[in-house]
Formats: C-alpha cells, structure tokens, sequence
C-alpha cells in the first residue's frame, strides 16, 4: 500500500510521471490499431447472434431420464451452436438451439433421439421466433441515440464541448474494441452480452467524466499564470488521478475477472463467460481510454483554441528567456514543479536546483506554503 | 502561523450542511431506515429477490392464434409478431418482469414468466385479445331468456317498463346507485322488441321520432314488416341467454365492428343483461392510455382512460348524439372481447376521456388498464398448454457464478484492505451498507412491481461495486492529497469532502442519465437493466451522502485516525506527506529522509 501510496504523493506532485499527452501519438497509433482489428474482426467473422435476436429450432422430448446438463452437451455437440435446456412440467426437456434451419433441425432431432434414448417421432421440433424482437431492438437503438445526444449536450454544459467530443469518441472507442473482441473471440451474443455492453457504456462515460473532473479543475485559471502549457496541466491531471483509476479499475475490474475466468473458464458456466467476457473487456477498455484517449484528445483540441495559443506561446517564450539566463535547469523540470499557478519567482529557484528523486528540505520551502487554488 | 489560516478556511470552504455537522444524526438515520426497510422485508414474506427465468425456471404458457371465420390470412407473420410485442409489454410493461414471450412455429406464441409471477393474472393478461369497442345502446333486457311470454301489458305499462328497465341498465352501467338490486321486470320485452325493431330503422337514417317511438308509442307498421336481418338479430336477441358461457361466445364470435351487435354484459349487482348495440363509433385504437383509479364520488375502482386526438372527436361526436335521445338510446355501452363490460348513460358531450366502471376490484381494474394501454390483440389466442420450466442455466451455473463472485469479492475486500488498512473498514463497511440496501430494495420491488433479477443483472449488479466503490476511493484519494499537503485529518476531512462530492454528483449524473433515458425509451429487457442501473446510481449517491461521509466525520474525530497511525491508512509519513514548515527546516533528515529509504 504504502509504497503505491507513496507513488500517489509523487504522481500528484509531478516528480514522477507518464507523459501521456507528450506520447499520445504513440496511444492514438495502438487505439486504432486495436479498433481497425476489431471492426476487421466484426466484418470478417461478424457476430453470432444468438437465439434472443435471431430465433432458431426448439424441440420438445417426452418424458426422459436423461439430466438436462447431459442433454445440454448433447444438443450443442449436434448442432454446433449453444442450446438451452428446460425441463419441463411433463418430466420432459425443452431444448432450444440457435441459428438452425429445417434440415438440419431433422438432422439433430436424429441425435437428439439417439443421444437421449426416446423415438424420434416423439420428439417435436419447431422453429421459434426471438425473444429479443425487432421492437425491442429499435427501441434500444432510439435510447441510445437519444442518451448520446443528451450526454453530449450535458458534458457540453457541465464542461465544454472539447472534453463532450473526447468522451463520445472514447465511448465509441471502447464499445467497438468490445464488440470486436467478441466477434474474433466468436462467443455467442445473447441478451446477457447486450447488458454487458450498455453496463459498459455506464462505466466507460463515468470513468471519462471522473477524470474530466479533475481536468476541468486542474485547468481552472490556467490563462492566469505563464508557467505551464495546457497539455502539461492536462498530464498532470491524468497523474494526480492515476492513483485512483487505478484503484478504481482494479475494484471493478477484479470480480468481473473471477467470473470470467474463475467461473467461466475454470467452473465452465457458459452463459458467465458471454457476459463476464464484454464487461471485462470493456471495462478495461474504458479505463484505458479516459487516460491515454481522451484527456489527450481534448489536450489536442484546447491547443486550437487561440488564447490557449497564445498562452503556449508566453509560456514558451518565458522559458527560451529564462534559459537565456542561465537557468536551465528549470525548464525541463519545471513541469513537474509546483502545484499553483502564482508567479512567484523564488519558488523556482529553490525548487530548480534539485533532481525530482532525493527530496532534501529546500524543495519544501515551496511546498509547504498553502495557497486555496492548489489542486 | 498557516496552518491555522488553514483551519480558519475550512468550514467555509467545506460549506457544512447537515450531512456535515451533525454526522451522528445522518448516521442513525440511514441506519434506522435500513432496518425499517429490513423489517419490511421480513413482514412481507419475501426474503430474496425474485429470480428471472434463467435462474429460476417458471411458467410457460403456449397460445395458439385461432383463426376467426371472415378473416382468412389473418394468422401471418406479421400479425403474430404484433402480438408477441403486445403480449410482451402486457406481461412486461415496466421491463423488469423478465418475462419473454416469443413465436413458435406459425400459429403459436410462447410465454415464459418467472417463477412466483401470479399466474392466473398472467394467463389473463396474455389471453386477453382486449378488442374494445363503444357502441350506441339499442335497447336492453335482462340476461336469460323469458321463460313465459308475458301478457301483452298496456301501453302506459310498457312505457313505464321501458323505462324503468333503462334507469336500472344506466344505475348498472355507471355503478354510480347502490340500490338493491331488484329483478328486472320482464313484461317489457315485446315493447323492447318492437323498439329495436324501430331503433335498427331509425338508425340507418336517423330521426329524432326513433327516440320517441321507443319511449312506448311503437307504431304499428315497424314491428309487422321487420326486414330479414333485423328479424334474425332479434331472434338471436330473444333467445339469447347470457347464464350461459357458451350462448354467451357464440353470440359474440366473428362479429364485425360495423354490424349491430348483439351482447350480454353484467350490471353492478351481478345480473347478466343483454344488450343490441349499434355499429362501433369508437375503438380501441383511439385510446392514447388507460389508468386504474378510485372513483371519487362513488369510491370504486373504474378505469380511466384517455383518448388520442381523433379519438376524442369521434368521442365528442357519438356522446352529444347521445345525448340528445331518450333511455336506453343514450347509452353507449363499453365493449370488450365481446362483452359489455359497462354502459353508462349520457347526459352530455363529453370528450377526451372516459371512465369504465363496473364491478372492478383494485386488481381487475389494474389489469384491466394494462390491457387497454397496449392495445388490442390483431388475433385472438386460445391457451393450448401451461407447463413449468426449470431455469435455462443450470444449478451448476449459477453455483459456478456465485463461487467466482464470492472469490472476485473476496479479493477485493483483499486489495482495499492492503492499500487503505484502516480507512478499509469505511469503504467495507459503505459497501456492506450499499449492498444490503440493494437486496433488500430488490427484494422489496418483486412483489411490488415484479421486478425480477436474471444473471445479467446480477452481472450488473457486480459492476455497481466498482461504481460505488470509486466514489469512496474518490472520496479517500481527496483526503489524503489533503493530508500530503500537510494538512491534519479533520480539517482535510472536510476539504476534501466538496470537491469529491462534486465529482460523484458530475459522474453519477452520466449514469442515472443513462439509465433514465433507456428506461422511458426502450422496452423488455433493455428497460429493465436501465432500472437496475438507476437504482444501484442512486443507492450510490445515498450511501455516499449518508453514511460514508459522516462515517469518516466521525471516525476522523477518533485517535487511531487523527494520529496518523500507521494501520489508519492515513499515516503521513507514508503517505509521503510534508510535514509541517516549521519541522522541516529544523530536522529535514528525520522527517522526510526515512520515509524515502523505507519506502524506496
């Protein structure tokens, strides 16, 4: 703990640090690498819908003594799809299997009567239409439609349309990554998948909004001071925050983890692994992209705006003068020093001539001075 | 000397509200409406949640659509999918139910409702086609047929009869009186059938001598020369008896909205009565939305129901012609499924709504309401089968779902306690709290609204622990920058406080946002994972508020935390904090030098 701890005192004082805005091309490159895979994935191997969305054959067994989990193995192994296995009242099974037409329902209604030891005339199929019908799916789709707008009209509000932008595209981002996967991977989609991705579209927005907070105030006064571009308060922010998405995704991330691989895989629950599999990826997803998609997309975009120009410009200029001085130590540093914005130019000089890892007692000077504005 | 500028600043900055100031208080109070709503629980019988079909089998209903003789192609694809939709929202009208209901085959429908739904309600509601129709009240008579043809009464007699017979039908349909129900007299049923015959006339063109002729001064003419299809109808009429359920659906089967209908209705007291019914003005398709509610004046369940626009003219148009005719041809009668479910007489134009009143309990009327909401069945369904059905994951899966639960928890009570030590037992302790509300609340919720838990919500309920888990490690990471800057823990406590709540309010808001748009939009299952999402949203933002925050008020009034012990979690040494000015310029080494070694 206390080591991490530790690190959380450092990363929020800027002595050490990821440069996430700085290499942001290099995240950029890997974000869409990823996507491009994925929608590669999604149009080569498509999705495999599942019986909700598409319907498929259901068949009904006199009464028979064989358990419904041999039934199940029996079904799937047949027919090559995931069934669904109901006793019924009668003492006999209701099994449903997706994506099946009627010559091959004849097919596995065969070994269905050889498999479960009843005649074959007994056994009754027919095809079933979907559960999860078209008015269910429309609906769906308008909600969503209807939710994205009014999220980017409130994250306009709340914040500024820059960080509304950045949230959207981080959100498309991590849904097309999941629904990637899922299509390489070749689960089958049911209505537990579709949950899974709306829970992930909650968590993924959540997670942006939490570090666009600490953004947004990290940012406050920022054409007050000279002393730091926006991208560099911007990756300040994301390492103040660090200490918290990653507590924050490990929380969330663990249990999902234990469904999807002690459950899923250990334990083989199948219907498990279809939705542990999408909350785990997109909750991964999300996290990642609120840090090293989002924050820097909107770096990238308020370095547009013109007075946010024009304050790299100052403060560049500052920084070639200062060094003109002969304080160079400062410059590089300099971005990892000092939490407020006030110049104040003895603060630098104390803080400039140390190295960010032995803290000796000058480097407090500045430090221990409290001023409301910091963080 | 800034310290205490500090401490001066602090409770302005943390604007103390009550949550704040009075933390003991806030705690009770979440505490003692945690075991109210506990002992609910434990009053209402129901002490776990009710489990969707997945995990707990059900009910499964097979309808056969029935194919009604004139309406030939009338079972197509098409109409079985509209069906299905209806039935869906029927069984499923808040999403939560976890119901499905799909087609099988060509001609049938399959209902799948969880188990420990009340399953004569559900088989109701699915097997209700819920045709409603108002049509103009031609004349009335008692239910069963007359066992003796009454005397020829004089005219005076039969005027009065009529009359009478119509006062009873209007007391019968708005169940407004509560007299005594008296037998309905029978004598007037020549007089009535010469009306009809009258009323079949002057219905196809209307004048006003239509109303005064059944009033009792029937003309000769009409009653001696009825044309074939009129005469067929009375007959039907005269030997209808409605004690009979059979005579009663026959009567009713394959007639057309257009056609002057014959129908049996019950009036308030119980008593069958039989009614021919002019051409359908208004239909089912005109009401916008139906509501159970309590009538004021007479204190019974009706249903109200709104209609659309059109609907409301056409509504407007038949009550003041209505309205200006004489018992029993004011009367419009209310039908559904064939039966007159009420008549009401009317003494006005009236538009906009109407109100169904009968002999309705608080359930029938809810049902009733429901049913009209979504519409009319295109067909009509027979029940073939109802059978149970075990859950469609199997026992080991829900068994291998909990195991791994149990185990992700488990490390995560593993993980918060390494890296929070003490501060864990508040974050434990909020958690504990958040979860106990939600079972208890979804416990609650499944007698009251249905609402029922199927394993993507149990999924999604998993994931509500990292959401409400981040606003406590929100809330801690707060604290302990506070500390870093050197701060002592009360004073951050309430620093730290306002900026963490905003942040939970900002994000929580994207995600009850989420979850209120999907659920006034969508339907089925989507709209039950948004109330899911709402609620365990909500509960977040309520522990967070109520007893998190005043947990940590008090607790950072206790020694083992103020101190910075180092199991408190909070310990500044560690945290790597600065120590105050004044140290730090005397014994650099001793403060900060160690904690680097130790920790590096």
């Amino acid at each position: 703990m206390s080591k991490l701890g530790h690190l959380g005192a450092r990363l929020i004082r800027g002595e050490v640090g990821y440069d996430f805005i700085g290499k942001r091309k290099i995240w950029y490159g890997i974000s869409i690498l990823i996507t491009i895979t994925a929608i590669v994935g999604l149009a080569v191997r498509g999705l495999n819908m599942g019986i909700e969305f598409e319907g498929g054959a259901v068949f009904t067994t006199p009464k028979t003594s064989v358990s419904a989990g041999t039934a199940e193995r029996s079904a799937e192994a047949a027919s090559g799809h995931d069934a669904i296995v109901q006793e019924l009242g009668t003492g006999g099974l209701r099994i449903q299997i997706s994506g099946v037409d009627t010559a091959k329902s004849d097919q596995i209604k065969t070994e269905l009567a050889k498999d479960l030891n009843v005649p074959e005339a007994k056994i009754n199929a027919d095809l079933v239409g979907p559960s999860w019908g078209e008015t269910i799916a429309n609906k769906a789709w308008t909600g969503l439609i209807v939710f994205m707008i009014l999220v980017v009209i409130y994250l306009a509000i709340a914040f500024e349309w820059r960080m509304a932008i950045a949230a959207l595209v981080a959100l498309i981002h991590d849904i097309t990554i999941t629904v990637g996967i899922y299509a390489l991977v070749g689960f089958e989609v049911t209505t537990g998948t579709v949950i899974g991705l709306l829970t992930i579209l909650g968590y993924s927005l959540y997670d942006t909004v939490v570090v666009f907070d600490s953004l947004k105030e990290g940012t406050k006064d920022i054409t007050k001071q000279t002393r730091y571009t926006y991208s560099e308060i911007a990756n300040r922010s994301i390492n103040g925050t660090l200490v918290r998405s990653i507590n924050t995704t490990i929380v969330a991330l663990l249990p999902v983890a234990g469904l999807l691989f002690i459950g899923g895989g250990f334990l083989g629950a199948g219907m498990l692994n279809d939705i542990s599999l999408s909350l785990f990826v997109g909750l991964a997803a999300g996290a990642y992209s609120s840090i090293f998609i989002a924050t820097p997309l909107v770096a990238d975009l308020k370095e547009r705006d013109p007075q946010i120009k024009a304050l790299k410009k100052r403060v560049l200029a500052k920084r070639a003068a200062a060094a003109a001085k002969g304080e160079s130590a400062e410059a590089p540093e300099a971005q990892g020093e000092g939490d407020d914005f006030d110049d104040d130019p003895s603060d630098d000089e104390a803080a400039a001539v140390v190295g960010p890892r032995h803290q000796p007692a000058s480097r407090n000077r500045g430090r221990g001075r409290p001023s409301g504005k910091r963080r | 000397m800034e310290r205490e500028n500090e401490k001066v600043a602090a409770p302005k900055k943390g604007r103390s509200h009550g949550a704040q100031s009075r933390p003991g208080r806030t705690l009770a109070f979440i505490l003692i409406a945690m075991v109210a709503l506990t002992g609910g629980m434990f009053l209402s019988g129901h002490t776990t949640p009710r489990l969707g079909i997945d995990l707990a089998g059900g009910t499964s209903i097979t309808l056969k659509a029935k194919s009604e003789p004139g309406q030939k192609n009338a079972v197509n694809q098409t109409n079985m999918n509209t069906a299905v939709s209806i039935i869906e929202r029927r069984v499923n009208g808040l999403g939560v139910t976890e119901s499905e209901v799909q087609t099988q085959g060509s001609d049938n429908i399959i209902v799948n409702i969880p188990k420990g739904t009340n399953e004569a309600q559900a088989r109701e509601q699915v097997g209700t086609t819920a045709q409603l129709y108002f049509r103009p009240v031609i004349t009335v008579a008692a239910g069963a047929p007359t066992p003796e043809p009454s005397a020829s009464p004089s005219g005076s007699d039969k005027g009065k009869a009529t009359d009478k017979a119509a006062d009873k039908a209007t007391d019968g349909g708005t169940g407004k009186a509560s007299s005594t129900p008296t037998p309905t007299p029978t004598a007037s049923q020549t007089s009535q059938g010469r009306a009809v015959t009258d009323a079949l006339k002057a219905d196809s063109s209307p004048t006003p001598s239509a109303s005064s002729s059944a009033s009792g001064k029937p003309t000769p003419s009409a009653s001696s020369t009825p044309d074939p299809a009129t005469a067929a109808l009375q007959k039907k009429f005269t030997d209808l008896d409605c004690t009979d359920k059979a005579a009663r659906s026959q009567v009713t089967s394959g007639v057309r909205p257009e056609d002057t209908a014959v129908a049996c209705g019950k009036n308030s007291s119980g008593q069958w009565e039989k009614y021919i019914l002019g051409p359908a003005e208004v239909n089912g398709k005109d009401v916008d939305k139906a509501q159970a509610t309590i009538n004021q004046q007479t204190g019974a369940w009706v249903v109200n129901m709104d209609f659309t626009g059109g609907g409301s003219k056409k509504f407007a148009k038949i009550t003041s012609k209505l309205s200006q005719q004489q018992p029993p041809m004011n009367q419009f009668a209310i039908v559904l499924d064939g039966d007159v479910v009420s008549a009401p007489s009317v003494s006005s134009t009236l538009s906009g709504s109407a109100e169904i009143s009968g002999s309705f309990d608080q359930q029938s009327a809810q049902d009733l309401a429901n049913v009209l909401s979504y519409g009319a069945l295109p067909l009509s369904f027979q029940e073939q089968s109802v059978t149970t059905v075990t859950a469609a994951l199997g026992g080991e899966q829900l068994h291998a779902g909990l195991i791994a639960g149990a185990i992700g928890l488990l490390l995560v009570v593993i993980y918060l306690v390494v890296y929070y030590r003490g501060l864990s037992l508040i974050a434990l302790a909020s958690l504990l709290v958040s979860a106990v509300l939600t079972y208890v609340i979804m416990t609650l919720l499944g007698p009251a609204i249905g609402f029922a838990l199927n394993l993507p919500a149990v999924c999604g309920a998993i994931v509500a622990i990292g959401i409400t888990a981040d606003s406590f490690i929100v809330f801690f990471e707060r604290i302990r920058d506070e500390i870093r800057e050197g701060r002592s823990l009360r004073p951050s406590v309430e620093r730290a406080w306002p900026r963490a709540r905003r942040t939970i309010l900002v994000s929580d808001f994207v995600s009850f946002l989420a979850a209120a748009v999907l659920f006034v939009v969508t339907v089925g299952k989507v709209q039950g994972f948004a109330f899911t999402l709402g609620l365990t949203t909500v509960l977040d933002v309520v522990v967070v508020f109520l007893f998190t925050k005043p947990l940590m008020t008090i607790l950072a009034r206790k020694k083992f935390f103020a101190s910075g012990h180092p199991w408190s979690g909070l310990d500044p040494k560690r945290l790597g904090a600065k120590p105050p000015l004044r140290r730090t310029r005397r014994a650099p080494g001793s403060s900060v030098g160690p904690v680097d070694t130790k920790e590096a």
